[in-house]
């Protein structure tokens, strides 16, 4: 079984990757709005964060912080206009889930699905701690995290992460 | 300029969530003593206060050294005279009190109405909010069938939510009760207790503001009290699976929805409520003095050893009027409307020869809140 090399060295080249326009905005409006119908039917959709996953992918994908960042804000606003929450909850989130996620894009290597898997339970994580934050010191709102319940979600959704990075794979474009 | 551009993706990260957080502030309202404020409103007033908070010190310092200290000619006798005032405000506060109770009751009385679902449309759920933060449907009927905001949303098994905003001639967006800014009136089915359904970040339902001292079982049902003008009175909401103390002397009690939020399909949209009157033909004409009586302690009825009377429903609801220390816990219109009901059938208490309830004194057995919280809305 081959280690998994989570770190860049000096020899290796750290690939850069766009995506076509209609990737670019389509993707993002297809997997939010999938996930905004299937739990209807498929109640345990509703633990996965599509709109998280994808801009964990194109944040690390692209490498470039100021494009995780704005593609974040892009989606979390798109997440932000299916609830009831004013604009912005959603939006903060995944601004600083899409910067931070290109910046450890750029220093490791984020193409085997451990550090997938890690990178997205981390991420997760980080998402629902800014979410809580602005609920309760923005919002005035009392929530309080179901911890086991978090923790079931992330393992869920860095598990979906692997899976759907893989697919996605095929849409990238090497610049 | 060689700065900004040494730090430019963190200075655009900073402008972008600036932005956001400005945008948030805009909207977001938050609760405060003399009402809504908007947050950047608020981040705005925190922010100077403390500059103001300053000047109006030093200003008031050394006014406060001219007026404590130099200027203190007549002082003892407007004190005096202030605390007369302090007294005789004390009086008509007292008494302003008991008028506003007694109207309060004299409103319910002649003002009361139940609402009846009169009409509904059935709706297809095509859609959530795909987070769990926000507990919301879709549904595929809007304005085109008569959808309005504030609409209450049912199935045949219970209460569902309410419309929250309507898009369009064939899209409403519906809050659920699991919703944590959602909020139901209810009633406890056994107790009467009445508190608000509220949800859970977690997707729980829970029932707030039941007092720790109440007497709340497991299993116990709860339908909409009609108290908060959007749910008309009766519908189920959903029975009580877990009891415990909670914070601020109030019972932590968990509830598991009569509709299974996670699987709806098809929902009902009341679009249309009748008002009615109650069935007061029997009750005869009401007097401010019987209600006024309510306040005031009876005297214990002594057990009658004549025949037992019909049950509650059949007894004559004048009776409960004209002896105002039986039905000080019951307001008249539950007598005449729940026949039924144990809890609403204070006469059949009274009527019991020979039971450890009779002959004693119902203001004193029963806690005077219950009043109030019977007393419709």
């Amino acid at each position: 079984m081959r280690a998994m090399n989570l770190s860049y060295t000096s020899n290796e080249q750290v690939e850069v990757y766009r995506f076509s326009w209609p990737v670019s905005v389509g993707l993002p409006l297809l997997l939010v709005g999938l996930q905004a119908f299937l739990p209807v039917r498929l109640h345990f959709f509703r633990v996965f964060d599509f709109g998280l996953l994808l801009t964990i992918f194109f944040a690390v994908s692209r490498r470039s912080q100021v494009s995780g960042l704005l593609t974040g804000a892009v989606i979390g606003l798109l997440q932000d206009c299916l609830t009831h929450t004013p604009f912005g909850v959603f939006g903060i989130a995944k601004t600083l889930v899409g910067y931070g996620a290109s910046s450890i894009g750029i220093r490791i290597d984020v193409e085997n699905p451990g550090s997938r898997f890690l990178l997205a339970f981390f991420f997760y994580g980080i998402h629902q701690a800014v979410f809580v934050a602005i609920e309760r010191e923005l919002m005035g709102q009392s929530i309080h995290l179901n911890l086991g319940h978090e923790a079931g979600a992330a393992v869920a959704n860095s598990l979906m992460a692997v899976f759907l990075f893989a697919a996605l794979n095929r849409l990238k474009i090497r610049d | 300029m060689n700065l900004f551009s040494r730090h430019k993706n963190t200075v655009i990260l900073a402008a972008v969530l600036l932005a956001q957080f400005l945008a948030l502030a805009v909207q977001v309202k938050r609760q405060t003593a003399e009402g809504p404020v908007r947050v950047i409103r608020l981040i705005a007033v925190t922010t100077l206060a403390p500059f103001e908070r300053m000047m109006i010190y030093t200003g008031e310092g050394v006014r406060g050294i001219w007026t404590n200290y130099i200027y203190l000619r007549g002082v003892r006798s407007e004190n005096d005279r202030l605390k007369d005032d302090a007294e005789r405000m004390k009086l008509d506060r007292l008494r302003e009190q008991e008028d506003a109770r007694q109207a309060r009751r004299l409103q319910a009385l002649l003002q009361f109405k139940e609402r009846w679902i009169d009409a509904t449309v059935a709706a297809q759920v095509v859609g959530t909010s795909g987070t769990e933060s926000s507990r919301l449907i879709y549904l595929d009927k809007g304005t085109a069938d008569g959808i309005k905001p504030d609409m209450p949303v049912i199935t045949p098994d219970g209460v569902v939510g309410k419309v929250l905003a309507v898009f369009g001639d064939h899209s409403s967006q519906v809050l659920m009760i699991n919703d944590p800014t959602s909020g139901v009136g209810a009633t406890l089915v056994t107790s009467r207790l009445q508190g608000i359904v509220k949800g859970t970040p977690t997707g729980e339902v829970q029932l707030n503001y039941i007092m720790g001292d109440e007497n709340v079982l497991p299993g116990e049902s709860l339908v909409t009290s009609g108290g908060d003008r959007v749910f008309p009175k009766g519908l189920p909401i959903a029975t009580v699976t877990k009891v415990s103390m909670g914070r601020n002397l109030f019972l932590d009690i968990r509830l598991k929805p009569a509709v299974d939020l996670n699987r709806l399909e098809e929902v009902l949209v009341i679009t249309s409520q009748k008002a009615r009157e109650p069935d007061t033909a029997g009750l005869g004409p009401i007097r401010a003095s019987d209600i006024l009586a309510q306040h005031l302690p009876g005297v214990p009825q002594a057990p009658t050893t004549g025949p037992v009377q019909s049950p509650a429903g059949a007894a004559p609801a004048s009776t409960a009027v004209a002896q105002p220390s039986h039905a000080s816990t019951v307001p008249v219109q539950s007598v005449a409307q729940k026949p039924a009901s144990p809890k609403t059938a204070p006469t059949a208490d009274v009527a019991k020869p020979g039971t450890a309830e009779a002959g004693k004194p119902k203001v004193a057995a029963a806690p005077k809140p219950k009043a109030e919280r019977v007393a419709p809305q």
